[in-house]
């Protein structure tokens, strides 16, 4: 029992690999024996393909879900957040409570979507609603901001639909190129005059329970260039995109910090400038979606006991505080582009592998998936269904004896019908 | 002088500086208007327009701003003292300052000459449109500033300093093996841990502190939530006094913004926010060369900074403003610097075609944009950040880059950094001076800029936190030592200046108030 774990990546990036050689795993290749396995998304694919029929055993891990595009293909994201909300309305559920303009008061968090060019209609029809809106068109199978475009006319997506079908599109039978367009935030939080997105790091070791951790080292990724809504700017991506795959090609792209600003910087800005209160409010509205998120998926992910992931989620704080889930990534980047950077990322790799190998011992995919608080390293637990579970058991007896909880939960969202454990 | 005269000459001051303010018409103009309301009555006019002013919060206003006024009197000197007296009382210490400048008025002279670019210049009217729209976005249009150096560095200032000597104390007398010690040479009245005990007994260890008594494990009812009470109710009475003495313990990250500008007496009124405009229509009409250092300066600093890049635009925009700002020329009756003049072409020498150049008196140097930086942290609104950051300059950081004997100015912070050192590390003291790392040399730099740009920002604004409360700059040099004395068990086993400045390096996981605290109050005396 008490052998070296034998580990191998088809990601060379020393983050992993220093990670893995402190703990004095002995490298493998893929074709002899192996316990740990950080693939890439193409990799775990050949894995679980019914072809290869692979079938890992228990002392195997791997650290994708089989099929976690339902969560980070941008297109089944939006698919499964819809299909989720649709139940909870079926169950009456007071989670799918809607405001009086129909929009659901505690499910609104992804921005208007549409497949394309499947909703291609659907799309018209909203688009017409609001011309003057801005609109932005991505790939769904593409990560790091390639391929992205905004468009404002009707004109703009007419032309390329046209376009792509004489040349590459392939959407309607192979859902290879299909694209999602969804409303731009437009009125995004802007510091010092700039517009950021927020990348924050989730780690989830199983689906059913649901078991999700937040890194508490996330950050902003500023923008180079002064953000402008004028529409004159419409083709400068360095504007809009915030992706540092993007940025680095702009002419202001700082090698020292990378354009990068610690989640830290960010809530003292926030609670100095806004108060206390609407920060703690945003930072548990952020939290809140991550978990909602991850439950639309939950019934249709292959809780495999072998797997784990740690997503790259996007989100966008607009400027009334409200955040917006843009996208989750199931490879986030590993590549350092700062000395704080590679510091940041060395850690999340180091505690994503104290909780899911603890002690650096051969891993076990039978274990209890309940790591000592002191194992967490920079991670919180944001939410734990079981224990959530059993939460709710104690305060429906608690109700029950006393006043109802009811069903209806209050407006102002402070009061959420779920206790969810990251406070 | 006795103290009742000394109390009426401050009255007259205040009195004085106050008369033809905006307050002044303000307060006139309430009384005026109070006479019609039912309550005013004529055989008791005075009481009761007194009591509606206090009842309307126009007392309070008037309070703070005399208690603005009285912070930066200088204390009344003697019916026959001369200006310069008041400014500086030390007369070698006034010569010494009058020499720096006149070598940095030449070095900047002598780069425009070099470079061939004027001091001033107005712009061309596209060039004013171009900027008008490039306002937000100073930083995107990079000028060529390749030329341009800055003016001095902490490090030639830190020279003169070391260079200073008291004429009339001769030094190859009563050598005394302390005088020798360390690299300023000559004396003035600091405190020893004592006397600062007495003088910081809010920051003792039976005392509440954010900072220390506001951490995750410390359960917020037995400091923290009643303090955040306390200070909701310091601001809802808009008391600066209140406020000033509140900061000692720390100001609440969400009601500092807020704090701050009430111990400063810094409001964003129409206004402050017309001469904000003012200031920038000026900025837009005329090139300076100053210009140029303050882009270089954030360049070189803040834009590379992991928690200031963000803010590179809104200092700019201050900076500008503030070059322009003829009314910071005020604190030169209380700093021993005097404003630098530049002659209209051809005039030179000539005192009626003498200017005051940049027209806010104030040459930047190397690190000047670490001033603004942390408060960009508490203010989103330029004209607001503007006010803020001039009084702060006005009342302390001048003081940081102005020789002079005020125990709030960098000698003095110097020298009390070296005897705190000498007096409790005389060991490490000793070790570092015979490799040949003279404290000083290390710390100078974090104590010119009040540690901006070294420290993590929270920790650094709960630092500014008591700077405002004490109303001085000398916790910067208890915390320099304080940083000495935490990294002492590393420094003793240095052997190189440059291995004790890689052991200084990172500040940035530093924890301001438990060093303070333990080195105030848990050293052995």
């Amino acid at each position: 029992m008490a052998g070296k774990v034998k580990w191998v990546t088809d990601i060379e990036k020393s983050v992993l690999v220093n990670n893995f050689e402190k703990r004095g795993w002995i490298q493998v290749t893929d074709t002899e024996d192996w316990n740990f396995y950080w693939m890439s998304i193409q990799t775990i694919r050949n894995v679980f393909s019914v072809d290869t029929g692979y079938r890992l055993s228990d002392d195997q891990m791997v650290n994708h879900f089989p099929n976690h595009y339902e969560l980070t293909r941008k297109d089944l994201m939006i698919k499964n957040i819809k299909r989720y909300r649709k139940e909870l309305e079926k169950e009456s559920s007071p989670l799918a409570e809607k405001d009086e303009n129909g929009k659901y008061v505690y499910l609104d968090f992804v921005p208007v979507t549409f497949m394309l060019p499947a909703d291609y209609n659907l799309f018209v029809e909203e688009f017409r609603k609001s011309p003057s809106s801005t609109w932005i068109m991505k790939p769904c199978g593409k990560a790091q901001g390639k391929g992205i475009f905004l468009i404002n006319k009707l004109s703009q997506i007419k032309k390329w639909s046209r376009d792509s079908r004489t040349s590459t599109f392939m959407a309607a039978n192979s859902g290879k190129e299909a694209y999602v367009i969804s409303l731009y935030i437009d009125n995004p939080l802007l510091i010092g005059g700039k517009k950021f997105d927020l990348r924050l790091y989730v780690l989830v070791t199983t689906y059913r329970p649901l078991k999700c951790y937040m890194y508490k080292l996330g950050f902003c990724r500023f923008c180079t260039v002064k953000y402008t809504p004028s529409t004159s700017e419409l083709d400068n991506m360095f504007v809009h995109l915030t992706n540092v795959a993007i940025q680095k090609h702009g002419d202001d792209y700082n090698p020292v910090h990378g354009g990068k600003w610690t989640v830290n910087n960010l809530r003292l800005y926030l609670e100095s400038t806004r108060g206390k209160e609407v920060t703690n409010h945003l930072f548990d509205q952020i939290h809140w979606i991550v978990v909602q998120s991850l439950k639309a998926v939950a019934p249709v992910m292959i809780n495999d006991k072998h797997c784990f992931e740690c997503y790259g989620y996007d989100i966008i704080i607009d400027d009334k505080l409200k955040p917006w889930l843009i996208e989750v990534n199931a490879s986030p980047s590993l590549t350092s582009s700062t000395a704080n950077d590679r510091i940041l990322k060395y850690n999340l790799i180091n505690d994503t592998l104290n909780i899911v190998a603890p002690n650096g011992e051969i891993p076990d995919c039978r274990w209890n998936r309940s790591p000592p608080k002191e194992a967490l390293g920079n991670y919180q637990v944001l939410y734990d269904e079981e224990q959530a579970m059993s939460e709710n058991t104690d305060r429906d007896l608690r109700s029950r004896s006393g006043q109802s909880l009811g069903s209806k939960s209050t407006k102002s969202g402070s009061v959420r019908p779920v206790t969810a454990t990251w406070k | 002088m006795d103290e009742g005269t000394e109390i009426s000459v401050t009255i007259a001051q205040v009195v004085q500086r106050l008369r033809g303010t905006h307050l002044h018409s303000q307060l006139e103009k309430q009384a005026k208007e109070c006479l019609h309301r039912p309550e005013i009555k004529l055989e008791s006019l005075k009481e009761d327009v007194r009591n509606f002013l206090r009842a309307s919060g126009w007392e309070r206003k008037l309070q703070n701003a005399v208690y603005r006024e009285l912070h930066i009197l200088p204390p009344p000197a003697h019916p026959a003292a001369t200006p310069e007296h008041t400014k500086e009382p030390l007369e070698y210490m006034r010569k010494a300052q009058a020499g720096w400048e006149k070598r940095i008025l030449k070095s900047l002279n002598s780069m425009c000459t070099e470079l061939g670019v004027p001091l001033a210049r107005k712009r061309p009217v596209a060039e004013q449109r171009h900027l008008t729209n490039k306002w937000n976005e100073m930083g995107t249009d990079e000028p060529d500033l390749s030329r341009f150096r800055p003016v001095y560095a902490p490090k030639d200032f830190l020279e003169v300093l070391i260079s200073l000597k008291n004429p009339n104390h001769d030094c190859s007398e009563g050598l005394t093996a302390r005088s020798h010690w360390g690299l300023i040479q000559i004396s003035l009245n600091i405190h020893d841990i004592p006397q600062m005990r007495e003088a910081y007994k809010e920051l003792s260890l039976n005392c509440g502190q954010l900072g220390i008594d506001d951490h995750a494990h410390v359960p917020p009812d037995l400091f923290e939530s009643e303090h955040l009470r306390i200070g909701k109710k310091v601001l809802s009475e808009q008391d600066s006094a209140a406020a000033q003495q509140y900061s000692r313990q720390g100001c609440p990250t969400g009601l500092r913004a807020q704090l701050w500008a009430l111990i400063l007496n810094a409001t964003n009124e129409p206004e402050d926010i017309m001469h904000y405009e003012q200031l920038k229509a000026a900025v837009i009409h005329h090139d300076l060369l100053v210009d140029n250092l303050i882009y270089k300066d954030v360049k070189l600093t803040a834009s590379n900074d992991d928690y200031y890049f963000v803010f590179e635009d809104f200092l700019y925009q201050v900076l500008l403003c503030f070059s322009r700002d003829t009314a910071v020329l005020e604190h030169f009756s209380y700093n021993s610097a005097t404003p630098p003049k530049s002659y209209i072409q051809g005039k030179t020498g000539a005192e009626e075609f003498a200017v005051v150049y940049p027209p806010n008196g104030v040459i930047p140097f190397h690190g000047f944009s670490m001033y603004v930086a942390p408060l960009c942290f508490l203010y989103n609104e330029p004209s607001m950040l503007y006010s803020v950051f001039r009084e702060m300059y006005v009342r302390y950081f001048f003081r940081l880059h102005s020789i002079s004997s005020s125990p709030s100015g960098i000698v003095s912070l110097c020298l009390q950094f070296e005897r705190l050192l000498q007096t409790h590390l005389p060991q490490l003291f000793y070790h570092l001076q015979a490799i040949g790392a003279q404290p000083l040399r290390i710390a100078f730099k974090w104590m010119v800029r009040a540690f901006s740009g070294y420290l993590s920002t929270d920790q650094l604004l709960l630092l500014w936190d008591r700077i405002l409360g004490y109303e001085s700059l000398e916790i910067v040099a208890v915390l320099a030592a304080a940083v000495f004395t935490f990294r002492a068990e590393n420094l003793m086993e240095v052997t190189s200046l440059a291995s004790a400045e890689a052991v200084l390096a990172d500040l940035s996981t530093l924890q301001v108030m438990p060093l303070l605290q333990i080195f105030l109050f848990a050293t052995a005396i």
